[in-house]
């Protein structure tokens, strides 16, 4: 233990500690941009500026270790100066616009300037031009807000392992981009949106779907529905001010009613019918495989996260067999709105808009893919980030914080908790098990509150494994096996995984990945900044929604009985296989 | 331009696949080595003479890096090219003494006489235009070299007839390593 000094105050800290963490665990603020969390400092942005009695010169605390003896000041007249220059410079090459920005409001660069007083640029610098990338499905790029902190390119290789975004050229002239002036469709890009997520300002952010939404709820000719992600329910909070964590389920769908959308829904109803194909799915594979001696692929991969998708259509394609076929639950839910709620209704598959709230800007890429059109049209139409929507609730003079909670409406809006932790890494595992275990034994999933914990939490790579024993009859061939799943959150650590799997160092039944880190609640569409702690709060409040259900596992879902029972038989069926279930197409990674 | 020597550059040039189908052992011995893909870079363009996009994705693959990973290297140093180089190679020195004596009206007769920008080659792959920063001949400046060979106080006005001389050199000298 090292002893220092921060502002005059005594403080131990471990060596090896940055400034920054010392400062942060004792409670004194620090401020930064290009630091996150967990990764190799960049100091790429020197707003962190300390002064170190002895030193020099003045340091950056995100990078520089504590020593003993340190005497450290963060608020003196000179740091308070050097860091309002910073800014300032930043400011000076910033195409500055906020008032019609998309992080207006919502942008660390707009805060600092706020925070350190900044009231003049005293330099002209030479501005980049604006290019706008607006290439692909789910995100827009405008490089003149870039200011260059390189979290978008940490991100984007050391957590996704896709480097799709690398600084090109050197010195003034550096972009932080796609390879040299390319826009992203012209790399392998899983529009995963976790570059959006860390990016400080205005310069990567999702393709907005708000104009859409707005007009198709003005059109009196359409009947519109809305769906919410699980994951939603825990961070749609934060963009009116409460504190992560909180879980505002009942607020929320007061605020759809009022913004006017016809039928407010859940994709937690087709998360619980996910559990009903792909545990089938699954059990199917392992009876062709234990009794008929099948060359099955396994292990079966969920299929839920559609940048995972795409990451194993680029660079897994001999994996593309053990994904499960399996749409996402947001696919699944636009399907089965356009067919048995359409019909129930008596209206028109191309007179119903199905709006998707995602916690993902991937959603915004997979509604588009040519496979999703069951129902004769675009199974779902628009995809909002969390963020969109709070800012569609706040643009419709909506105060949330004084909205009553009501209930999401029937049929579709039904849901167990299993569905509920859909949003949390290990969820989609923990909800699998929770039904297939009761269908093959007869009896609830034997552990503590039904949580599997060895797959909880934020662990890049999980494991667990289960002995199946005392089975009904017709399950008898599963008498004995031990079960093996793992699961992976954030694309680097799935690589990981899929390496061992693919050596055969590691042999899994099933393996559940989620494309962000911490699962959904950790989406590219949330709201910014996600760190691990907000991470945590969020799955714990997903986790709390799901404890307060009086229905706790997916096959016990009255509403989704119901479709099978009204319209599509059985799981596997004829019906399911049309509209629930799809295919995968390698790609090559450019 | 002569059409002769236009037509004599393009059974000099490699296609694209002759380079995809050469690439592989090229770089082999670098693959597996940390800081390999400068290197390999290095190797390919010697061999090219330039990195085209083709040839950057494949040994993006063969490297396991990512292509914008592979472009941001390509980018960072200006010795790699991505486009054909020319025959020549003329650079404008724009180090102090050279750019206060003239340097720049010399890079701008170059830009002029040879209808290019810098980092761009002439239609006809005779010229490549770089600029520089000091060739140790300041007592004589503005300075500018074409290959190997120092053009000391370089005035404007005669430079068409300084490349002219390069220009009708027979092929037959190319270069190809
Ligand atoms: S990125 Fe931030 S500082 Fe820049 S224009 Fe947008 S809101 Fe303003
Ligand atoms: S969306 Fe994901 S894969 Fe694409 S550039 Fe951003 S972080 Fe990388
Ligand atoms: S795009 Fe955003 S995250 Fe990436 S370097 Fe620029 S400002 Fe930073
Ligand atoms: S936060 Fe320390 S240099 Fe950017």
């Amino acid at each position: 233990m090292l002893n220092l000094t921060i502002n005059g105050k005594s403080i131990t800290a471990e060596s090896g500690t940055t400034i920054l963490a010392a400062a942060r665990s004792a409670g004194i603020r620090i401020p930064t941009l290009c630091y996150l969390e967990k990764s190799e400092p960049t100091g790429a942005c020197r707003v962190c500026l300390v002064e170190v009695s002895g030193a020099r010169t003045l340091c950056t605390a995100c990078s520089m270790p504590v020593a003993d003896g340190m005497e450290v000041q963060t608020n003196s007249p000179k740091v308070r100066a050097a860091r309002r220059q910073t800014v300032e410079l930043l400011l000076s090459e910033h195409d500055g616009n906020c008032q019609i920005c998309d992080r207006n409001q919502d942008c660390e660069l707009q805060n600092l300037a706020s925070e350190l007083g900044v009231r003049e640029i005293p330099f002209e610098g030479e501005k980049a031009e604006a290019r706008i990338d607006a290439s692909t499905p789910a995100l827009v790029r405008d490089n003149s807000k870039c200011i260059k902190c390189r979290r978008c390119v940490t991100v984007c290789s050391a957590i996704q392992g896709v480097g799709a975004l690398q600084p090109q050229g050197r010195g003034f002239d550096t972009v932080i981009g796609p390879a040299f002036t390319l826009n992203l469709d012209g790399v392998a890009c899983v529009q995963c949106g976790q570059c959006a997520a860390v990016c400080p300002v205005g310069a990567i952010s999702e393709r907005s779907h708000v104009e859409g939404v707005w007009a198709a709820l003005e059109d009196s000719s359409k009947t519109v529905v809305v769906q919410t992600a699980p994951a939603i329910r825990a961070a749609l909070g934060e963009c009116f001010g409460y504190a992560p964590g909180t879980l505002v389920t009942g607020k929320m769908a007061s605020a759809l009613r009022a913004l006017g959308f016809d039928g407010v829904f859940d994709t937690n109803f087709t998360a619980d019918l996910t559990i009903m194909e792909e545990g089938t799915e699954l059990l199917t594979r392992l009876k062709r495989a234990l009794v008929d001696g099948e060359d099955v692929p396994l292990p079966m991969f969920t299929s839920c996260s559609p940048g995972w998708i795409n990451f194993a259509e680029y660079y897994y394609p001999q994996f593309l067999p053990n994904l499960s076929t399996c749409k996402s639950p947001q696919q699944m839910f636009g399907a089965v709105a356009k067919t048995y709620y359409a019909q129930k209704i008596g209206v028109k598959p191309e007179d119903m808009v199905v709006v998707s709230v995602m916690p993902c800007t991937a959603k915004k890429f997979e509604c588009q893919r040519p496979e999703m059109h069951a129902s004769g049209v675009q199974d779902v139409d628009y995809v909002l980030t969390t963020r969109e929507l709070g800012r569609m609730i706040k643009e419709a003079g909506i105060d949330f914080r004084a909205l009553e909670d009501t209930e999401m409406d029937v049929p579709l809006g039904l849901s167990s908790g299993a569905a509920d932790i859909f949003a949390n890494t290990g969820g989609v595992m923990e909800a699998a098990l929770r039904t297939a275990y009761e269908l093959i034994t007869g009896r609830p999933l034997p552990m503590d509150n039904l949580h599997v914990q060895p797959v909880a939490g934020l662990t890049g790579i999980k494991s667990a494994s289960i002995v199946l024993e005392d089975l009904l009859p017709e399950w008898a061939f599963l008498e004995g096996v031990e079960l093996h799943v793992a699961v992976s959150h954030g694309l680097a650590n799935t690589r990981k995984l899929l390496e061992k799997i693919r050596t055969g160092e590691a042999k899994y039944h099933f393996v559940e990945v989620m494309t962000c880190p911490g699962g959904c609640i950790g989406g590219g569409g949330q709201p910014r900044l996600t760190d691990d702690a907000i991470r945590c709060k969020r799955m714990d409040a997903i986790f709390a929604e799901d404890e307060g259900k009086p229905m706790r596992k997916s096959h016990e879902n009255q509403a989704v009985q119901e479709l099978y029972k009204d319209f599509l038989g059985e799981p596997l069926g004829h019906r399911s296989h049309e509209l629930l279930h799809t295919h995968y197409h390698a790609k090559e990674p450019v | 331009m002569t059409e002769a020597l236009k037509g004599c550059m393009c059974t000099e040039t490699m296609t694209e696949a002759e380079m995809l189908s050469e690439l592989g052992d090229l770089t082999a011995e670098y693959r597996d080595k940390p800081g390999g893909l400068i290197p390999a870079l290095q190797v390919a363009q010697s061999r090219f003479g330039y990195l085209p996009e083709s040839v950057l994705r494949q040994i993006a693959k063969d490297f396991d890096k990512s292509y914008s990973e592979v472009t941001g290297v390509v980018s960072f140093y200006s010795f790699f090219s991505t486009t054909p180089r020319g025959r020549h190679t003329v650079r404008v020195c724009l180090g102090t003494a050279c750019y206060v004596r003239g340097g720049k009206e010399v890079l701008a007769a170059v830009r002029k006489e040879l209808g290019i920008d810098v980092g761009e080659t002439t239609e006809d792959q005779q010229f490549s235009l770089d600029v520089g920063r000091c060739f140790g001949a300041c007592g004589l400046a503005p300075v500018l070299m074409v290959d190997d060979d120092v053009h000391q106080r370089v005035k404007p006005s005669k430079l068409g007839a300084l490349l002219k001389a390069y220009q009708a050199e027979p092929v037959a000298e190319e270069v190809v390593a």
